[in-house]
């Protein structure tokens, strides 16, 4: 279900564009951003509301990378695993998170609790390995600080 | 060489606000450029020689100067700046405006000015929100100012962030266009260029934060200054950076022409210990290898053109003699195999492919003729789509085939790795 805080901010954006189609995309930031990832019903209600049909929304939805679809686990770890991340050691840092929550990049843990993503390059090659953590930049991860990143989200078990 | 994008400052200092900024000098360029004409501003960027710092190089004076005459044209007319910094290996921008936010301001001001747009939007990218903070508050500190009212400037001017929602695509500026209409962030056919229809259909000029940036000083100090500041050609001063296994990692305001050697050996710290110099790209994973060979070459457009070479965004990714090339390059692949908008055929289908085959050869399962059949298969693809993305692929990949021949023909005569073997030897 959309809020009411929800459609006022989508009706802002929908304002100072020419198109209802333009605000598209900030307005599936704005429903990602209040749930978490856009769901099925979401996805209806936006296209009531924005007077767009929904193979449009979904175009444009499958499109980018950081819409979701699927609901993630309660927190989302995205691993860089760009050139200069990789070369920094990347691999052994998603390796890490993959053994520890015995699940594969692209997966959610069982409990729901954790998302596990490869992602592009964060822009933070000068601290590589770089990782992103419910949006949340942590930077030169190695994977002693893997496993202690996950402590902190697991609150300390495993 | 004067500092005129970062000022002197250390990367722990904070941005510099509106205050700091104009107790410095800030916007007096801008003043400057509201009593000039709009075409004389216009000239000014030509004569300075100014090239887009996205990447491509691109004269910027030739953008504007494209631009239709307001008179005869629809309105709004558009200023995008292209904020979505997705290159692998880039952070150059994310620097400059986590550093000193409002010369990218002045100068997208003061282009705004010069190209009559009447709307601008930051395009930036999703994972930025620092920097999202940063240039809002910005924003809102010029605008309290009253620096962006008609009384100020001489002319109605909206500006806009939109953050993106995630696409290597959106980098490219008509794909930009369309991102920026809500659709998905395919490119379009050239011509009609953006600045005949751009931006819903109306004269839009797509700019680079760090080109924008460089407008303040030139307005400043002209064109003569401007060109005086670089080492060799081109002009001007420009953010360079290096990623990898060097000891300080970072970006860096030097003057254009500097060289590979300068940047990661006297600002990067040099190699990390245990590590050696194999190659590097020298601005984003879009550019081609350069081998020990090129450590001296000036790192600009031109010169690198007359090698062969591109500059790409001058940002700086070491390989390493520890990293294997063709596990390297297979990263390279996956990377575009998986960012690939997927609107030509020979990129769409042909990335994976090539991606498939690199994997195969570095874990020991490649064949006889693989080599061959993956130059053929680059050749191919780098220039039948519609962009520059596949080019851009084509880039690194092709570079590393021909600069490390031995070690992909060794893998597949050995049916292994031997980086990886020595990797674990090493205990690393």
């Amino acid at each position: 279900m959309l809020t009411k805080e929800e459609k006022n901010k989508i009706a802002e954006e929908m304002s100072h564009m020419p198109s209802a189609q333009a605000s598209i995309i900030d307005a599936l930031n704005i429903v990602q951003d209040a749930h978490g990832h856009v769901s099925d019903e979401d996805m209806k209600e936006l296209a009531d509301f924005m007077q767009v049909s929904i193979s449009e929304l979904e175009s444009v939805a499958t499109f980018y990378n950081l819409v979701f679809r699927k609901d993630p686990g309660e927190h989302v770890i995205s691993v860089c695993d760009s050139i200069s991340c990789f070369v920094c050691g990347s691999d052994e840092v998603m390796q890490t998170f993959a053994e520890k929550l015995d699940i594969r990049p692209g997966e959610t843990t069982k409990d729901k609790k954790i998302t596990l993503l490869p992602t592009v390059c964060l822009g933070y090659c000068e601290k590589a390995p770089a990782i992103s953590v419910d949006g949340e930049i942590i930077t030169n991860v190695s994977p002693e600080k893997a496993r202690e990143i996950l402590k902190d989200l697991t609150g300390g078990g495993s | 060489m004067e500092k005129v994008l970062t000022f002197e400052l250390s990367p722990n200092d904070g941005p510099v606000m509106i205050d700091r900024y104009i107790a410095d000098g800030g916007y007096a360029a801008l003043d400057k450029a509201i009593g000039m004409d709009s075409g004389e501003i216009t000239a000014l960027v030509d004569q300075s020689g100014l090239r887009g710092r996205g990447g491509a190089g691109f004269p910027t004076g030739f953008k504007w100067k494209a631009m239709p005459d307001p008179d005869t044209c629809s309105h709004p007319r558009y200023i995008l700046c292209n904020f979505d910094e997705m290159e692998p290996g880039t952070f150059k921008d994310k620097y400059l405006a986590l550093n000193n936010p409002h010369v990218i301001l002045e100068g997208l001001i003061i282009a705004a000015k010069a190209v009559q747009a009447d709307i601008g939007y930051i395009f930036l990218r999703g994972e930025y929100k620092k920097v999202r903070k940063v240039l809002e508050e910005a924003i809102a500190e010029i605008r309290k100012k009253g620096l962006l009212e008609r009384s100020k400037l001489g002319f109605d001017f909206e500006l806009h962030i939109h953050m993106s929602a995630g696409r290597y695509m959106c980098g490219e500026e008509t794909a930009l266009i369309n991102a920026l209409e809500g659709k998905r962030a395919n490119p379009r056919s050239k011509p009609p260029y953006p600045q005949q229809c751009g931006l819903f259909g109306k004269p839009t000029l797509v700019q680079n934060v760090e080109t924008l940036a460089n407008i303040p000083a030139i307005v400043r100090n002209g064109t003569d200054w401007f060109k005086s500041q670089a080492k060799h050609k081109n002009g001007g001063t420009k953010l360079y950076g290096v990623s990898g296994r060097v000891k300080t990692p970072g970006c860096w305001e030097l003057p254009m022409g500097s060289t590979l050697r300068e940047v990661i050996y006297e600002h990067g710290g040099g190699m990390q210990d245990g590590y050696e110099f194999a190659a590097a790209l020298p601005g984003g994973a879009s550019t081609m290898f350069m081998g020990p060979d090129h450590l001296d070459t000036p790192l600009d457009f031109d010169t690198l053109k007359e090698h062969g070479l591109s500059m790409g965004t001058g940002t700086v990714i070491v390989l390493d003699d520890k990293t294997c090339p063709v596990a390297a390059t297979a990263n390279l692949a996956k990377f575009y195999a998986r960012e690939s908008c997927g609107w030509c055929t020979p990129c769409r289908e042909g990335l994976p492919w090539v991606h498939a085959l690199l994997v195969d050869i570095e874990e020991g399962r490649g064949v006889n003729g693989d080599y061959e059949e993956l130059v053929k298969q680059i050749e191919m693809i780098g220039p039948n789509t519609y962009c520059a993305f596949a080019a851009g692929a084509s880039f690194p990949i092709l570079s590393a085939l021909m600069m490390f021949e031995d070690v992909f023909k060794e893998h597949i005569r050995l049916g292994r790795c031997t980086y990886r073997l020595e990797k674990q030897a090493a205990g690393r």
